[in-house]
């Protein structure tokens, strides 16, 4: 009887730190752990007793990443509370603040974290000194994701702009047509980040996921929509906690997610790829159909192309929001607070994002409930592990764990969004 | 060593979680200081990637960032970059993606380095959720501001 055990204590290139455990016997996998060490996630208990509208600016400080996505699940759960929806050239401008982030969050595990090991590297730094030029490009990429930010959201991380009902001061038309070369230029760049990407070689590796993703009738759903799966569900936002559940697991400090009856399901890039592939902008589609990728792409490891799909869609509904934008007569939509209980889903650069809050009247947070795309994701990665192990038994140790490795990356997981989130133990015993 | 014409200070962290937050205190507290000279302030969460355009045209950068290294919280540790990597190990406190370190060995081989770069790292109690600085980190707080003020002020004092 043969027994290995792999752990890999540090997990590399993933946002924050965790680890993997894997325990495996006669070729077969006993045990999978996606362990996650920071320390729970205290911000629910930290929102209660604060006002309503703090809820977008602390909550944005759960992630460096991703803190508009914070915003946004926030301020549509609040805007749901106070009655009041923002339209118009109010909602293009989140639109694109949104859009910057995807691309300064893609392009950063793109170039960063996830190609370093498709090429064989250990890190982006080492990767920089053979390929300068394609992390310059990398780099220069994410920066004009940031200058988005920074000009819609006053403030390249963590913007200071955003508020419940729409921004504080909104951009003239000029300030956002000086982003206009930049932004061509990244359009071109992004699609020759689709072509160098494709080009990797992909393990064979494929799964049955339920995919969730937000769908809008006329846009490739980031800012709001119903929450659909390619197994049926489809809901209100509202309609969240009925249909999924958060389960603690003792080795972990992360909940992880579920769909009631049914078990683990997939968010992010992948898909919203998959089900909603004909609302990409259609330089995004073609893209994909010349790359040959097309949905349903159920091969974790070309979420990278997904990725790099996705960004160049970015640019080019960013350039479109831009070149028709019209400054509003008010950065906001005014409201009182009103007692209530709030729902808010939007697409994170790394999937689903759910907020919930319950306020008084006089507007002061009593409940919230933040569920990030990476704990609805754990499961997900452990159940690729369980089928990828004994699939790569052949693999020479310290290549098994590297792969190990990059299956997790594929979910570009962001531990510190996910604490309730990970170093990698593989044990084999 | 010449004076320098851009002077940055940049600090790196998060005012939610306790001591991260004590590289922007310190920056901020440091510009007041320094009021009438010509020094800029940057701030950084996140992704250190940032840093290299947080740098970016400045001659003279000094970084401020919370550390682990087992020190006593509050111990200040000071690096002036050169030609040998940083150790690593202490400035991931980030819970980030490329940490500081990394940032610093990304740009030395994409060839953006500042000409000088110096990086405080005071040692962290506690980086939970919350915004408060532990006893000690607040206590190393002013002595840090002093200590980077001294520093822009001799770079300053250097030949035209």
């Amino acid at each position: 009887m043969k027994r290995r055990t792999i752990k890999v204590d540090y997990l590399a290139r993933v946002e924050g730190e965790g680890a993997l455990y894997i325990r495996m016997k006669d070729g077969q996998v006993t045990d999978v752990k996606l362990k996650i060490y920071e320390p729970p996630r205290f911000f629910e208990a930290f929102m209660r007793g604060r006002k309503y509208t703090e809820a977008p600016d602390i909550t944005a400080r759960i992630c460096g990443i991703c803190p508009v996505a914070y915003q946004m699940s926030a301020c549509q759960a609040m805007e749901a509370i106070l009655g009041i929806r923002v339209k118009g050239p109010l909602r293009d401008l989140r639109h694109l603040l949104y859009l910057g982030e995807w691309i300064e969050s893609h392009m950063l595990h793109v170039y960063m974290l996830h190609a370093p090991d498709f090429l064989g590297y250990q890190s982006a730094i080492e990767m920089a000194r053979d390929y300068p030029e394609v992390v310059q490009r990398g780099l220069r990429l994410k920066k004009y994701g940031n200058e988005i930010v920074a000009v819609v959201g006053g403030r390249e991380v963590h913007p200071i702009n955003v508020r419940v009902g729409g921004f504080y001061r909104v951009p003239t038309r000029e300030e956002l047509q000086s982003l206009m070369d930049k932004l061509k230029w990244g359009r071109d760049a992004a699609l020759e980040t689709v072509r160098w990407v494709a080009s990797f070689d992909f393990p064979d590796f494929e799964m049955d996921y339920e995919f969730v993703a937000l769908r809008h009738p006329e846009e490739y759903a980031l800012l709001e929509g119903r929450i659909l799966s390619n197994k049926g569900l489809d809901i209100a936002v509202y309609e969240y906690d009925d249909h999924f559940e958060e389960i603690h697991v003792p080795y972990s400090n992360a909940l992880h997610s579920r769909i009631r009856g049914r078990g683990s399901y997939l968010v992010g890039p992948m898909a919203r790829f998959n089900l909603n592939f004909h609302r990409l902008s259609p330089l995004a589609q073609q893209a994909a159909r010349e790359v040959g990728l097309l949905p349903p792409c159920r091969n974790p490891f070309q979420s990278i192309i997904v990725r790099s799909i996705e960004t160049l869609h970015a640019f080019d509904v960013a350039l479109y929001l831009i070149e028709n934008y019209d400054m509003p007569d008010s950065p906001v939509v005014e409201a009182e607070p009103r007692a209530g209980t709030g729902y808010g889903a939007t697409e994170a650069p790394r999937g689903l994002l759910y907020h919930r809050y319950t306020i008084d009247d006089q507007g002061i947070i009593l409940d919230a409930k933040i569920v990030p795309p990476t704990s609805q994701n754990q499961k997900a990665i452990e159940e690729d592990l369980w089928h990828f192990v004994p699939q790569n038994l052949d693999l020479p140790e310290d290549e098994l764990v590297w792969r190990c490795e990059q299956a997790i990356r594929n979910y570009d997981p962001c531990i510190s969004c996910a604490t309730h989130f990970l170093k990698l133990h593989i044990e084999r015993e | 060593m010449m004076k320098p014409k851009t002077v940055r200070l940049i600090g790196v962290g998060n005012p939610y979680r306790s001591d991260d937050v004590l590289g922007l205190l310190v920056v901020r507290q440091a510009k007041e200081r320094l009021t009438g000279h010509p020094v800029e302030v940057r701030e950084v969460a996140g992704d250190m990637t940032a840093l290299l355009d947080a740098w970016d045209g400045a001659d003279l950068v000094i970084v401020v960032d919370a550390v682990v290294s087992h020190a006593a919280p509050g111990t200040v540790h000071r690096f002036e970059v050169g030609e040998t990597p940083l150790p690593g190990a202490m400035f991931t406190t980030s819970t980030h993606a490329l940490d500081v370190a990394q940032a610093v060995e990304l740009a030395r081989a994409l060839g953006r380095l500042p000409r000088r770069l110096v990086l405080y790292g005071v040692e962290a109690g506690r980086l939970e959720t919350g915004s408060d600085l532990s006893p000690e980190v607040a206590q190393a707080l002013p002595q840090v501001v002093e200590a980077l003020c001294r520093d822009v002020l001799q770079a300053l004092q250097g030949p035209d």
